[in-house]
């Protein structure tokens, strides 16, 4: 149950619940949607930007707990980088959640996302997490789709 | 060889023991195996099998003269004699080993169908199709202008056989259905399924995939042209499935694949064909799983397929009970009859978190699209939980998985 509490914090419960910046973001410059095929969850982000900032993001879909707060995290996280430095973001969230050694994790630094660490420990669900992660990278990058 | 002795009352603890997967923990809590519509456990008979021929009989089919090729020869050919046994196929060169089921029905795709296909032609299928029963007529279908239709299912997930049979129609050239559904342990109208089709000349192949492992098949009394399943779901091994067809029709169809032992007589700019099976059996074969899927028919005949459908059944009706006592969920499919497979929703909570907590403890169930989207689509949902029994299933697990489940509710209400 220890694992399970770490998976399904209070914080990921309450982004779950009432997710920040669901919904269609109309105008926006460009979307992609995130698709796992194994599962069939689909989530598609929105980004508007000012000049080169990503000036508002926003997600809608179909998606369990976890993809669903990874989704609404990641809408306020990215908000006023340039592209640079959101692909930079997307990279080092996707590697928290990834990479082999334990992460330091600093709230000051990680705030929300902390909470997502959680799922380190349940390996059939990292793709779950970085879902919108990658789809946001898509989207960034004018691809308008991305297959996890 | 292992043998085991069945009690005559039907004695779940006895019949567990015979699988020794069931002893294994997952973490920390006893396996609770409900995913057997994704795959079945192996009886140690099925273990010993496969092992016996590795240790004791292990040789090359079909190729040397040696004892241990000739006898392997024989032990190969005899599986399949026991398997059409079981399965009342009449003749044993009509059952064909094939990966699984998934592999028989590409088989029937290319070679039964595609040459017979033409523009505007269709090929009919149902919205409760496993993928499986699907892409591989949409492959041979693109190439040739063709179309996949599907008959459509009723809110309670049986298929409406008014418009089964209307779908029916001049250009249909196959129809291809499964005997249960995977996802709704629907029990289809197969017997007039198949008459309807027959009545117009159209070929009929059944997807046994899901019924194989719950009663007895007789693939002559269905009257179907060809009937396929996987072993892995039959407590077979995997690597290995049958495509039953009938004779003149699989002996008018060209080879699958190219190779060694399907041929007759080969020249470098032409070579003949040998008749079935081998001619669909290019290439070494899965030898030792074969004698695994016989000694798995041999098995469960000798549970018994009448103890094998009580305790199945038994079990269902505990956790379709217990899931309507539940408030929020909601049951897919038919209420009865159904074979021993319930899929469901929990309200507000995504099938995949149910899976993760069940997993916690020791719950194994399936969580997804179950391989059946367009059957999702027409229940409009993305996914859905499902829990598939077996006969080693016992009403305390069914209790150990209604627990867990409404311990996930309570952690998201
Ligand atoms: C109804 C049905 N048909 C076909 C298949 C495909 O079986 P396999 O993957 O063993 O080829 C499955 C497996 O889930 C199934 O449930």
């Amino acid at each position: 149950m220890d694992d399970l509490n770490d998976l399904y914090q209070d914080i990921i419960l309450s982004h779950n619940k009432r997710p920040k910046n669901e919904g269609i973001l109309e105008p926006c410059d460009c979307q992609a949607e995130g698709y796992n095929p194994l599962c069939g969850d689909r989530i598609t982000v929105y980004v508007r930007q000012n000049e080169s900032l990503l000036e508002k993001v926003q997600f809608l879909g179909e998606g369990c707990a976890i993809s669903r707060a990874s989704a609404s995290m990641m809408t306020s996280q990215v908000v006023g980088l340039d592209q640079e430095a959101a692909e930079a973001k997307i990279a080092e969230v996707v590697a928290l959640l990834l990479q082999e050694e334990e992460p330091e994790v600093d709230l000051a630094v990680h705030g929300d996302l902390a909470a997502l660490l959680g799922v380190r420990k349940f390996p059939a669900r990292i793709k779950c997490a970085t879902l919108a992660w990658h789809a946001l990278g898509a989207a960034l990058r004018g691809e308008g789709k991305h297959e996890a | 060889m292992h043998t085991t002795s069945i009690p005559t009352a039907f004695d779940v603890t006895a019949v567990r023991s015979d699988f020794p997967i069931l002893d294994r923990e997952v973490h920390g809590k006893p396996l609770v195996y409900l995913d057997n519509a994704a795959t079945a456990q192996k009886p140690q008979a099925v273990i010993d099998a496969v092992s016996h021929f590795y240790a004791h009989e292990n040789a090359n089919i079909h190729r040397g003269v040696h004892t241990l090729s000739v006898e392997a020869t024989q032990r190969y050919d005899a599986a399949r004699a026991r398997i059409a046994q079981a399965i009342g196929a009449p003749e044993a060169r009509e059952v064909i080993f094939v990966r699984g089921a998934t592999e028989a029905i590409n088989l029937v795709a290319q070679c039964f169908l595609k040459d017979q296909l033409a523009p505007g032609d269709e090929i009919l299928v149902t919205q409760m199709e496993h993928h499986a029963n699907i892409v591989p007529w949409q492959l041979v279908a693109r190439e040739k202008g063709a179309t996949v239709r599907a008959a459509p299912i009723s809110d309670a997930g049986e298929i409406d056989l008014a418009a089964y049979e209307s779908a029916l129609n001049k250009r249909t050239r196959m129809v291809a259905f499964g005997h249960i559904s995977n996802v709704l342990g629907t029990i289809n109208p197969v017997a007039e399924m198949v008459r309807l089709a027959k009545a117009r000349g159209i070929p009929i192949l059944i997807d046994g995939a899901q019924a194989v492992p719950h009663g007895p098949v007789n693939v002559a009394a269905l009257e179907c042209d060809f009937y396929t399943f996987s072993g892995h779901k039959v407590f077979g091994p995997d690597g290995i499935g049958v495509l039953y067809g009938k004779a003149d029709l699989l002996n008018a169809m060209p080879p699958y694949q190219g190779g060694g032992d399907m041929i007759e007589r080969v020249r470098i700019d032409e070579s003949t064909y040998r008749s079935i099976p081998e001619r669909f059996e290019a290439g070494t074969p899965n030898i030792s799983a074969a004698l695994g899927l016989a000694a798995a028919f041999d098995y469960l005949e000798s549970v018994g397929w009448e103890a094998i459908h009580t305790q199945e059944q038994a079990v269902l009706q505990a956790a379709m009970s217990g899931l309507h006592d539940m408030k929020g969920v909601t049951v897919y499919g038919p209420q009865a009859p159904r074979a021993a497979v319930v899929s469901f929703a929990l309200q507000g909570v995504h099938p995949h978190d149910i899976g993760t907590f069940l997993d916690q403890d020791g719950v194994a169930i399936r969580v997804g699209h179950h391989c059946a989207q367009p059957l999702m689509d027409r229940l409009g949902v993305p996914a859905t939980t499902r829990a598939s029994f077996a006969f080693y299933n016992t009403a305390e697990e069914v209790e150990v998985f209604l627990r867990s489940l409404k311990k996930v509710q309570g952690f998201f209400s």
